[in-house]
């Protein structure tokens, strides 16, 4: 299924980068959209460069792209003409919604006090080109911790709206919304630290327990 | 059929072999065959091509660049410049890439003789590797049609 994969946003302003950096993700098993440049990254988030909900000329935002869109990573080339990827990771740390988007930068240049700034700014890691295959197995834990934060989000948010019985019109059978299934793909993710699968235990039993009561046959 | 099959592999892996020990291609080179797979048989040849490209454009821009001694561009040359260094250096392409690495200095110090020394240097580099290249696909396509497989070398 598509949630179990993570989608990487790639940006970069090379053709040629960009053909790697997608053969390297994919080859990491990453589902991976490319854009050439900071601005088409936001674009693509569906944040705009300037969020001014009072200005009547700024195009509204579809919601819908929002939602939509789900990326587990973004990894993007340092110098690139316009926005850098130093300006890109501004935009995103700083935004309500995507700040907790895990950001990774490369170049190709080894200027320490670039590293550090960009590092002080909340990039993740800095990669020196030539990536290698290598380098992108340190990107596994990062992208885990922001799905696993979105999925008991959402299952915190479904569960929460079991708790509001729903009674149609015609019956009066309260009726249990649908639990989520998508959780079930996680469990095959083997880098999983014990104590996030624990935590994820913890939040499958709860729900759990829920239809069980139907099941549940007591001899006395 | 198999005994052709085992010469061209042979041919193959001697011919790989000695592009790394002539010092054409480094190990960022492996990286890339070992990217490729199954599904996407034709990964090398297509990023190789669009490196032979760059190189192309980038040394006619930068040439234009340095045509007037009064008026050269060295932003723009520096410019080209990093950007060769980058992607030579991301397909292991060594030899292009150690030019790269003289020319930039050329460039910093504002030598438009060193840089256009540089500039025809870089020019036989990289087509001399796209030559090179070409007999190593073709070699590829000569054990795949003979019902082979591209052997996996490992370059110590």
């Amino acid at each position: 299924t598509e949630s179990s994969q993570f989608h990487v946003l790639a940006v970069d302003d090379s053709l040629f980068d960009r053909k790697m950096i997608e053969r390297l993700l994919q080859k990491s098993s990453c589902q991976v959209t490319t854009v050439d440049s900071g601005s088409k990254a936001l674009e693509f988030l569906g944040l705009r460069e300037s969020d001014d909900i009072n200005d009547p000329n700024a195009p509204s935002t579809s919601p819908q792209t929002h939602q939509e869109v789900e990326i587990n990573l973004i990894i993007t080339d340092y110098c690139m003409p316009g926005m850098t990827g130093y300006d890109l990771l501004k935009k995103v740390k700083e935004s309500a919604a995507f700040k907790s988007i895990p950001v990774v930068i490369m170049s190709s240049e080894n200027v320490p006090a670039r590293i550090s700034r960009c590092l002080e700014e909340g990039a993740e890691e800095f990669f020196l080109k030539p990536v290698k295959l290598a380098d992108l197995t340190k990107l596994k834990p990062h992208m885990m911790k922001t799905k696993l934060k979105k999925e008991s989000e959402k299952l915190a948010k479904e569960e929460n709206a079991l708790l509001i019985p729903v009674i149609e019109e015609d019956s009066s059978v309260i009726e249990i919304l649908p639990l989520s299934q998508e959780l079930e793909s996680e469990q095959h993710e083997p880098m999983l630290s014990s104590n996030k699968r624990k935590a994820m235990e913890e939040v499958i039993s709860t729900d759990r327990s829920r239809p069980k009561y139907n099941d549940i046959t007591t001899s006395v | 059929m198999n005994t052709v099959v085992a010469q061209l592999q042979r041919q193959f892996q001697d011919y790989i072999v000695s592009l790394y020990q002539q010092g054409f291609l480094d190990n960022q080179f492996t990286e890339l065959r070992n990217l490729q797979d199954e599904g996407t048989p034709d990964f090398v040849s297509e990023v190789v091509s669009l490196f032979f490209d760059d190189c192309a454009k980038l040394i006619n821009n930068m040439s234009r660049s340095l045509e007037q001694p009064e008026n050269v561009d060295f932003k723009q040359v520096d410019s080209g410049v990093h950007q060769l260094k980058g992607s030579s250096s991301s397909v292991g392409a060594r030899r292009v890439k150690n030019v790269c690495i003289s020319f930039k200095e050329c460039c910093d110090v504002h030598n438009r003789e060193g840089c256009l020394r540089c500039l025809q240097q870089v020019d036989y580099e990289y087509k001399m590797l796209k030559t090179k290249l070409e007999d190593l696909f073709k070699l590829e396509q000569r054990i795949l049609q003979a019902g082979g497989t591209i052997p996996q070398v490992d370059i110590k």
